[in-house]
């Protein structure tokens, strides 16, 4: 394969979101670790970018990096006392450490084995160009009767339900 | 053109890392995050998968989407309770949230 500039792009996304993720796994401040979260995640949107995705990228950037980790640094300024840790790792951390390796070991061998498999081996190149209008097509998909238009209304009903819930649960007790 | 395995490793290894997370790390936030993680690479596979075997219908991206919305929900919810009991107990390390333990 040689190096042609996706190639660069792509190993700078994925060494952006797995030194991102390891820093989430192991930053002894929480603080830190919520903002590796934010790089993390960019480096996800930017291999969304490169597979054609970029509706996904933008979800992605506002929704993640906009909704979930400002949210998630919300809840470490609220319990703070709690963001220097003087331990960080629990006790079964190297258990943790071995199973978390042996996941990794086994999705490897599923990949390599079907990458070299010779009934359907893994493409190296894409099935077909997506189209220009791909944006639209999603929208399209999402609330076409014939295809995603009950799990859209589901899933509205739970983001609902749940934002709701989140309200209900972290409200103050008033009685106490 | 990248091949599709490079993304599958990648997918692999951020799913691994947050799962050592979530074994490992005592505040319930950072296992919240590690929870993210693991969508996000859920999420890689999926979009990965859609543009190199069906980029003529949506169904990847659509579930991507889905898992997005969980993804919220998830964090909205579990959040309100790591507030929840941190206003009881002052504490949101997992292993002093032992009350229904046996």
């Amino acid at each position: 394969m040689e190096l042609t500039i996706e190639v660069v792009v792509f190993a700078v996304f994925a060494i952006i979101t797995l030194a991102g993720a390891l820093g989430v796994v192991l930053a002894r401040n929480l603080f830190r670790a919520a903002l590796l979260l934010l790089v993390s995640l960019f480096g996800v949107a930017g291999l969304f970018v490169l597979l054609a995705a970029p509706f996904l990228a933008a979800v992605q950037v506002l929704l993640y990096m906009g909704g979930i980790a400002i949210l998630i640094i919300f809840g470490v300024m609220l319990t703070r006392g709690m963001v220097q840790a003087r331990q960080v790792m629990n006790s079964q951390w190297d258990l943790a450490a071995v199973i978390a390796l042996v996941t990794f070991v086994i999705l490897m061998i599923v990949i390599v084995q079907v990458a070299q498999g010779e009934g359907a081996p893994l493409p190296s190149l894409p099935r077909g160009d997506v189209a220009a209008d791909s944006i639209a097509q999603l929208g399209a998909a999402l609330v076409d009767p014939a295809q995603y238009v009950l799990p859209f209304e589901v899933a509205s009903v739970l983001l609902a339900g749940a934002l709701i819930g989140a309200v209900y649960i972290a409200r103050e007790d008033e009685a106490e | 053109m990248i091949p599709l395995w490079m993304f599958l490793v990648v997918g692999a290894a951020l799913f691994a890392i947050g799962v050592f997370g979530v074994l490992a790390r005592r505040n319930a936030i950072a296992i919240l995050m590690s929870i993210e993680l693991m969508l996000n690479a859920v999420n890689i596979n999926l979009v990965a998968f859609w543009r190199y075997l069906t980029p003529e219908t949506m169904s990847g991206q659509a579930f991507a989407i889905f898992v997005f919305v969980v993804a919220v929900a998830e964090a909205a919810v579990g959040l309100a309770l790591i507030v929840a009991i941190y206003r009881r107990r002052q504490s949101v390390v997992a292993e002093d949230m032992n009350v229904l333990k046996w």
